[in-house]
């Protein structure tokens, strides 16, 4: 059995199961119980999407909905990454921020949306702000757990080698870290995705995945909402599995820090 | 004058169960290249002793002195090498875990790579130096913890039963090994274990600790040519000799 046998297998496995549930939708939109525009067929859904691919609009929404995601998470772990190590590092730092964190990180991000228009306006603003508030607690609570799970012996023996302060901080409790750290970054992009969506509906204008959604109920267009869907499955997947699936086997599955999936 | 000296060394902690004493007065001294173990049972403060002479633990009275300098906290002139395989680095491949210590001290990188290769060419492992722990048998491991607490050249290389977690083949072997190392590097070198055949196999000189309170019973000196066979008459002896001390305290708690 080798790595790429494996791999093979296990894409089949998926495919099968994607499959069925495909049938399964395309019996029920068939079956006549219901009306065709509330439950496209989809075939129908794959011709919205690809005219819409063609004329360029999927793709502008996507970039649209791509740029406030990064935008906010990016804000996210500059703010969550170095505040949660912080807070694992010194104590004044953690009594001062965890009841703060304890306190707003159960409210969900969509409950802010009405108050962020108030405060921002519709627009980029706001949206982005959602994401940020979305992306930045698993953020700070996996940087906090990942510094204070760092191995003693470790920062023994690199204190015994003279590591001190900074060569201390960048080369064992950062890369110590390092699984709770990807984690958190990969928590806190799949939070940013729901976010987004949920916050475009409300406070998006034109552009976005989340917007042309909801847009799309005033029309009745069903298979255009399914197609956005669609998209919305196909990066978030993308991201999920090709990016954080790739930094993690050049990091933590490497130094057998983590173990890998059985796929 | 002496190499190392441990002069009337305790140290008191308290506990909610009240004041425990982990090492009393406990003093010996040692010259330059020396090998010498420390046995006794577990609780002894065997161990609490080299977290003292490692500077981890401050004592609570007496000092010890390494080439005539008080130790206050840790430093580079002790390397150290601990029981549990996770000591190294499991984000460094095996060249990088040995070159740690040069780094901090910011030898350039050719230079310490060099340094480094040759310390896992002591320890036999010049195969697997782009190698992460994860893939090193336990074995492999320690042995590769030796060379990195070695490659910045300290004065004392403190062992803390750096083979305590291997099956008694790779301990042999790694006795051997170590053995080895010592014949061509001449480090000095404070060995703990609880382990009477392996302080007989390694040590110039073994210091006996007791429990309750940790202290230093006794020195028995190991004057066996080497390398050592395990099975002669005389190596038994001093084994029994040892032994012989350990259960006398046994008797007496």
């Amino acid at each position: 059995m080798n790595a790429f046998g494996a791999r093979v297998r296990s894409f089949r496995r998926a495919a099968v199961t994607l499959l069925i549930a495909a049938a399964l939708y395309e019996a029920t939109a068939r079956s006549g119980y219901f009306a065709a525009a509330l439950l496209p067929t989809i075939p129908a859904v794959v011709h919205t999407l690809w005219a819409m691919l063609m004329d360029g609009t999927m793709l502008q929404h996507a970039l649209y909905t791509l740029y406030r995601v990064m935008f906010g998470l990016g804000l996210a772990i500059a703010v969550g990454l170095p505040l949660g190590i912080l807070m694992g590092r010194i104590p004044a730092v953690e009594h001062f921020f965890l009841p703060l964190v304890s306190v707003l990180m159960p409210i969900p991000s969509l409950a802010w949306v009405p108050v962020f228009i108030l405060w921002f306006g519709i627009g980029n603003v706001t949206t982005i702000l959602i994401v940020f508030y979305a992306a930045t607690f698993p953020m700070v609570l996996n940087a906090w757990s990942g510094v204070r799970s760092v191995n003693p012996l470790w920062m023994r023996a690199a204190g015994a080698m003279g590591a001190n302060g900074q060569s201390l901080f960048w080369k064992v409790i950062i890369p110590g870290a390092s699984p709770f750290i990807i984690t958190g970054v990969r928590q806190a992009f799949l939070r940013s995705w729901i976010a987004v969506v949920g916050a475009e509906m409300i406070a998006a204008s034109a552009w976005g995945l989340g917007w042309v959604i909801f847009d799309a109920k005033e029309f009745l267009n069903a298979d255009v909402m399914l197609a956005s869907l669609a998209v919305i499955g196909c990066i978030g997947f993308v991201f999920e599995r090709l990016v954080f699936g790739a930094l993690e086997r050049a990091t933590v599955l490497r130094w057998g820090m983590m173990r890998a999936a059985k796929g | 004058m002496l190499h190392i000296e441990v002069n009337n060394v305790s140290l008191v902690y308290d506990t909610p169960a009240g004041r425990v004493t982990g090492v009393h007065e406990a003093s010996f001294g040692m010259q330059e290249s020396e090998f010498l173990c420390i046995v006794g049972p577990s609780g002894c403060g065997k161990s609490t002793l080299l977290n003292i002479i490692a500077g981890f633990l401050a004592p609570t009275s007496g000092e010890i002195r390494i080439g005539g300098k008080v130790v206050t906290g840790h430093g580079l002139d002790r390397g150290i090498v601990f029981q549990d395989f996770a000591q190294l680095f499991p984000w460094r491949t095996a060249l990088e875990n040995v070159a740690f210590g040069l780094e901090m001290k910011g030898v350039p990188k050719a230079e310490r790579e060099e340094i480094a290769l040759k310390q896992l060419q002591l320890v036999k492992l010049e195969k697997f130096v782009r190698s992460y722990p994860h893939h090193l048998s336990g074995g492999m491991q320690q042995r590769v913890a030796i060379a990195r607490a070695l490659a910045y050249n300290p004065a004392v290389l403190l062992m803390d039963e750096p083979f305590a977690a291997l099956d008694a083949l790779t301990r042999d072997e790694m006795q051997r090994l170590l053995a080895e190392v010592w014949r061509e590097t001449r480090k000095t070198v404070i060995y703990v274990t609880h382990n009477v055949a392996e302080a007989v196999y390694l040590a110039d000189r073994v210091v006996v600790m007791t429990p309750h309170p940790g202290t230093v019973k006794t020195e028995v000196p190991i004057r066996l040519a080497r390398p050592r066979d395990a099975l002669s008459i005389e190596f038994l002896e001093h084994q029994k000799q040892l032994m012989r001390h350990l259960s006398e305290q046994a008797a007496k708690a």
